[in-house]
C-alpha cells in the first residue's frame, strides 16, 4: 500500500514506532524488531558501562532508524541536556522528548514538557513530545513547533489500551501535524483501535517486547496497525441503534 | 585533581583532556557523548578540552529503551 507516514518531511513506510525496551536479550529483540517491519525505534541515553550495550550495532545491521528518547527526565533542563547528548552521540536531531511527573504514574508533566519541547524547537531539534491525551496539551505542542504529537493511550507499560478513545480522536480531528498513539498498547486490537481513531502511527514497546512470544507479538502489532490504518481510510459505517438488515426485504 | 565521572570520584591529573577520560573508561568510538558540568562537549573538541578541577563529567551512550 502505498500511504507512507510522513514526519517532518521524511518518508516511512511503517506506521509502527517500536521501542527497544523490556527486551530479554538483544536476539529477542532483533527477532522482534524484524517481524515488527518498523523503520523506527527508540533507544534511551544512560551512562557508559550501565547494561544494555550493543543496541546501536544491532539497529545499524537491520538499517532501522534510532530515535533517542529522554526517558527517566523529570524537568525541562534534564531534557533538554539529555536531548543534546543524544544529538552528539548519535548525530541525529530527531528526539522523542519524555519528561515525566513521577515514577507511579511515568504520566507526563504536562508544564516542563512544553518548557522542554519550546526549547528544543528553538534550539533546531525535530521534537516527538510523549504527551497526555489532552487535546489543549497536544494544541500547545503544535504550535510550540513539535512535529508530531504523541498522546499516551494509557499510563505506560500498563497495557490498558486506549482508556479515551474521545480524547484521541479530538487530537486528531484539530492536529495538523501526525498523532502517534504513545503508551498503553496492550495487544494487537489497542493497535488497530488507535488507526481507526485517525492516528497516524502506533509506538509501543512492552506489548512486544514483554509478550510470551515477542516475535509473533510484533507480527500482530503490524498487521493490527495495518489493519486500522485501511478500516480508517475505508470509512466505517454509522453505528445505529436498530438493526438494518442488509439482505432485500422478501416479496409479500 | 578530582572529578566526578559517572557518578564515581577519580583523581586525574592536572590537563586531563575529555579525550583522556573517555580512554580510561574505554569508551567506544562512536555513539558516545560527553557533558561537563552540564554542557555538552562536542566530539571535535574532546582533544582540546581540559576537565576542570571538582568538574562534574557525564559519558553517555544509547541503550534499550523506551
Amino acid at each position: 500500500m502505498d500511504d507512507p507516514l510522513v514526519i517532518a518531511g521524511r518518508e516511512f513506510g511503517s506506521r509502527l514506532v517500536m521501542g527497544t525496551g523490556g527486551a530479554a536479550n538483544l536476539a529477542v529483540l532483533e527477532r522482534a524488531l524484524v517481524a515488527s517491519g518498523t523503520e523506527l525505534t527508540t533507544v534511551a541515553m544512560r551512562r557508559l558501562d550501565s547494561t544494555g550495550g550493543g543496541v546501536l550495532d544491532l539497529l545499524s545491521r537491520l538499517g532501522i532508524e534510532a530515535l533517542p528518547n529522554t526517558a527517566g527526565c523529570r524537568t525541562a533542563a534534564e531534557a533538554v541536556l539529555t536531548a543534546r547528548l543524544a544529538r552528539e552521540a548519535l548525530g541525529t536531531d530527531w528526539v522523542k522528548l519524555e519528561v515525566v511527573a513521577d515514577d507511579r504514574t511515568l504520566l507526563p508533566d504536562p508544564v516542563e514538557l512544553l518548557d522542554a519541547a519550546e526549547r528544543l524547537v528553538d534550539d533546531g531539534f525535530t521534537v516527538l513530545p510523549y504527551t497526555n491525551d489532552d487535546p489543549v496539551l497536544a494544541q500547545r505542542l503544535e504550535q510550540a513547533g513539535c512535529a508530531a504529537v504523541m498522546p499516551l493511550g494509557s499510563p505506560i507499560g500498563t497495557g490498558l489500551g486506549i482508556r479515551n478513545p474521545h480524547n484521541i480522536e479530538l487530537i486528531v480531528a484539530r492536529a495538523s501535524v501526525p498523532v502517534v498513539l504513545d503508551a498503553g498498547v496492550g495487544t494487537a486490537s489497542d493497535a488497530a483501535l488507535a488507526m481507526e481513531l485517525g492516528c497516524a502511527a502506533v509506538l509501543l514497546a512492552t506489548a512486544v517486547t514483554r509478550a510470551q512470544d515477542p516475535e509473533r507479538m510484533a507480527a500482530a502489532m503490524r498487521a493490527g496497525v495495518e489493519a486500522g490504518r485501511l478500516a480508517r481510510l475505508a470509512g466505517r459505517i454509522p453505528k445505529r441503534f436498530w438493526a438494518h438488515a442488509s439482505s432485500p426485504a422478501p416479496e409479500g | 585533581m578530582k572529578a566526578r565521572i559517572n557518578g564515581v570520584e577519580r583523581e586525574l591529573a592536572d590537563g586531563t583532556t575529555v579525550a583522556a577520560v573517555l580512554t580510561m573508561l574505554d569508551a567506544p568510538a562512536g555513539g558516545v557523548a560527553v557533558a561537563v558540568d552540564g554542557e555538552v562537549v562536542p566530539r571535535a573538541t574532546w582533544g582540546t578540552t581540559a576537565v576542570p578541577d571538582g568538574a562534574v563529567v557525564e559519558v553517555l551512550t544509547a541503550v534499550q529503551g523506551g
